[in-house]
């Protein structure tokens, strides 16, 4: 047991991190920096150009592709030296590299690769994802957005419904869109998937105002959108595989935050207890941010695990939804303690207290670590039934057609 | 970075479990109860001839040399079993405090019988309720006065290694006129317990000073290890009985309730295994993170095995609350390693302690 790189993957390290030393300080954000969404995403985009550039891009994909063609261990390197510096990196990057690109390498034709895979590579185009909606979360394959082939010779589809939480859709070029093509057929198997240029006629989105005050997030209505079918990912009916390809892109990602109970030692250690000494002595305080140290120390051990099986090219599956719910769970506990140590003074801060301004924030974006990504309940189910062997739901929606289906 | 046991050492833990499937069966356990037994004696001798009890004793002292994670797949397979054996107390405990803080006439005379089981010896530290590592009993001129109580294993033990005033260690033989052992009634039926009253008692004081933080960080390691193997041997049990368990026309292991409950206890358990995992490279590699890895080894340990030893008999029902079922052996085993080498808040504050700039300011 060694946490030592082997000596390619020490030489591979080197590599990566000389270049990164020469090329991305010019990119990087200062923290606490505010800016416009639309610079955000150029700045994003010009990493991307600066990574395709060098060699960075793509780096699991195969060298066909425009890719490196190297293992999963040589891009978790590559994500650990980039890392360290604190880049315009987000959806408008991830959901092109980790969910655009590995379905149109997959289930893609030919000639869509060589239009999409490069210029996603490079930057010169992103992408937003249009997955689920009002009716339709962790039971995606509930959606009821409908694409219908015209019959005017074009062969074009046309497109109607609602799509909800689509991040940055207003500012990125493509999306990645899952619809129900044939509602007579069971709800799994009915499905198309397309890639849709955003600036089509017919597509509108709409911020949504979140509880955090910010609106990342978009409701994108698609009405009479046409699409035409070569834009169409993988066959008729093929959506559903199409959708799980994207998915476990997804699964796999989102075990790798930022944890913080860190900084909430500082916190408890800079709020008075009352009694001239600091929350940092509280007894009951104590416990529960040591449990919280224990409990993230494990995620982060048990990542090196499941790093360790990736780099024997093994696949952790199910394993790697264990620590995104115990990371999730622990982010909304911790900075609910925090916020609670901090008294009144935390819930209406004077102003520039902006340790607590963060706490409030973590506090509120945890819920959605707990529901993105696949939802507290949805892993639970997942653990049982794939790690532990446990029966799956009992279903109501198998094998009947989609349309007799009570919503 | 490879985070993963050494094939040696999945094979050492294959062994373990194959041995103890082998001899210490729940029927084994229930026997030994039954019985009255202190322990599995001829499970020791086995435990002794596969070269277990030596694992980490050095090879000029009869053991293999081994290392900390080397012990630790052995303390999981042994929690798995439930074993009735006093490992904890003869090797984590009182022959790593003679290693650490002996004289080689010390290591020379005992370390070898250790490690080949001819001698059992065990570590007493508690005085009843208070501090967990108490230091009032005395050793002076060769005396030892004082009470130790409650102490594992001493009923068989021949020696003992004792906690005194100065954090210093006695090294004491309990078969003496001036030692008193009295068994006390143990939650843990198959781990006995007792007062041990040391009246000028023939000790003598180990040289080595200083060493019980590093003492008890490296059995915090390995009681991790242990509460893993004992929780897996929960979830085990509490899944295999409810994919089996029928409730209103279905498998029990088909609700969510019974789903999402395991899925919690697996979790944990992984966590938990994980925190040993590194707490046992640690004490073999890196020893300035070892007082941050064990705290958190033992914190997520104590965590485990008490969710996986409640949930597995709660899965279990009715059936859980019989002798005959298997779920109590580890619901009362689950208390007292909760509690020995110190409960949830002593190792709270000791990971605390080893975060910079987060100790105590007012104790």
């Amino acid at each position: 047991m060694d946490f030592n790189d082997s000596p390619d993957e020490a030489a591979f390290r080197a590599e990566a991190r000389a270049w990164l030393a020469a090329h991305a300080p010019a990119h990087v954000l200062t923290p606490g920096d505010k800016m416009p969404d639309i610079e955000e995403a150029d700045r994003g985009r010009a990493w991307m150009r600066e990574l395709y550039a060098g060699g960075w891009s793509g780096l699991t994909f195969p060298k066909a592709l425009g890719g490196r063609g190297l293992s999963g261990a040589e891009a978790v390197i590559f994500a650990e030296e980039e890392g360290k510096y604190h880049l315009p990196k987000g959806p408008f990057t991830s959901i092109g590299t980790g969910m655009a690109l590995p379905v149109i390498a997959k289930h893609g034709t030919d000639e869509q690769k060589a239009r999409f895979i490069e210029a996603t590579l490079k930057g010169d185009l992103t992408w937003c994802q249009l997955f689920s909606e009002p009716a339709a979360g962790s039971d995606l394959a509930a959606l009821r957005t409908k694409a219908v082939r015209t019959e005017d010779g074009s062969d074009d589809w046309i497109v109607n419904g609602q799509k909800v939480w689509s991040s940055w859709a207003h500012l990125t070029d493509w999306g990645i869109l899952v619809v129900r093509s044939d509602p007579t057929l069971p709800k799994h198997k009915g499905l198309t998937f397309f890639v849709v240029d955003m600036k089509t006629p017919g597509i509108e989105t709409r911020p949504i105002r979140q509880i955090s005050g910010a609106s990342e997030f978009n409701e994108t209505f698609l009405t009479d959108v046409r699409i035409p079918d070569a834009n169409r990912i993988g066959a008729e009916g093929e959506g559903w595989a199409c959708c799980m390809t994207v998915l476990m892109g997804e699964r796999l990602g989102s075990g790798a935050h930022r944890s913080g109970v860190e900084p909430l030692l500082d916190f408890a250690a800079a709020t008075p207890d009352g009694h001239g000494g600091t929350m940092l002595d509280d007894r009951a305080i104590r416990q529960q941010l040591a449990e919280a140290l224990a409990e993230e120390q494990g995620e982060r051990f048990f990542q090196a695990r499941l790093r360790t099986m990736v780099s024997r090219g093994e696949n952790p599956g199910a394993l790697a939804g264990m620590v995104k719910l115990a990371y999730a769970g622990r982010y909304q506990k911790t900075n609910g303690l925090a916020l609670e140590m901090r008294g009144l003074a935390g819930i209406a801060p004077e102003a520039g207290d902006t340790a607590a301004g963060d706490v409030q924030y973590d506090y509120i974006y945890s819920t959605v670590m707990r529901i993105a990504g696949g939802a507290d309940e949805v892993l639970r189910n997942q653990i049982a039934e794939r790690v532990l062997g446990m029966p799956g739901e009992v279903r109501m929606d198998k094998n009947v057609p989609f349309e007799t289906l009570k919503g | 970075m490879n985070f993963d046991l050494s094939d040696e050492q999945k094979m050492l833990g294959e062994q373990a479990r194959s041995l103890l499937a082998d001899m210490s069966s729940f029927d084994r356990l229930r026997t030994l109860i039954d019985s009255g037994a202190e322990w599995d004696e001829p499970l020791w001798r086995a435990l002794a001839d596969m070269g277990f009890l030596g694992a980490a004793i050095p090879e000029e002292h009869g053991g293999l040399g081994l290392g900390a994670l080397d012990l630790g797949v052995i303390m999981e397979a042994l929690g798995g079993a439930n074993a009735a054996v006093p490992f904890m107390s003869s090797i984590i405990l009182a022959a790593e405090a003679i290693g650490l803080a002996g004289s080689e006439a010390q290591k020379a005379a005992w370390l070898p019988k250790l490690a080949s089981g001819h001698a059992v010896a065990t570590f007493a530290y508690a005085e009843g309720p208070g501090p967990v590592f108490g230091r009032s009993a005395t050793l002076t001129d060769g005396k030892l006065s004082g009470s130790k109580m409650p102490v594992a294993d001493a009923g068989i033990a021949d020696i003992a290694v004792v906690l005194v005033a100065d954090g210093g260690f006695a090294l004491v033989e309990l078969d003496q006129p001036s030692v008193t052992r009295t068994k006390l009634e143990s939650f843990d039926q198959l781990r006995p317990h007792y007062r041990l009253d040391f009246a000028d008692a023939v000790a003598e004081a180990m040289p080595g000073s200083g060493k019980l933080d590093r003492l008890i960080d490296q059995a915090a390691v390995q009681a991790a290890f242990e509460a893993a193997g004992a929780s897996d041997a929960c979830l085990t049990m509490a899944r295999d009985y409810a994919m089996e368990r029928r409730m209103f026309g279905r498998p029990l292991a088909g609700y969510q309730a019974i789903k999402h409950k395991l899925a919690d206890v697996a979790v944990a358990n992984e966590l938990a295994r994980s925190n040993a995992y590194y707490g046992g490279w640690a004490a073999e590699s890196s020893p300035g993170d070892l007082p941050a890895a064990a705290a958190a080894a033992r914190l997520s340990g104590i965590k485990c095995f008490e969710l996986a030893a409640r949930e597995n008999l709660q899965v279990h029902g009715g059936i859980g609350y019989t002798f005959e079922a298997n779920c109590h052996f580890y619901y009362r085993r689950e208390r007292m390693l909760a509690v020995h080498l110190g409960s949830r808040g002593f190792w709270a504050d000791r990971l605390l302690n080893a975060q910079p700039g987060s100790q105590v300011k007012a104790a």
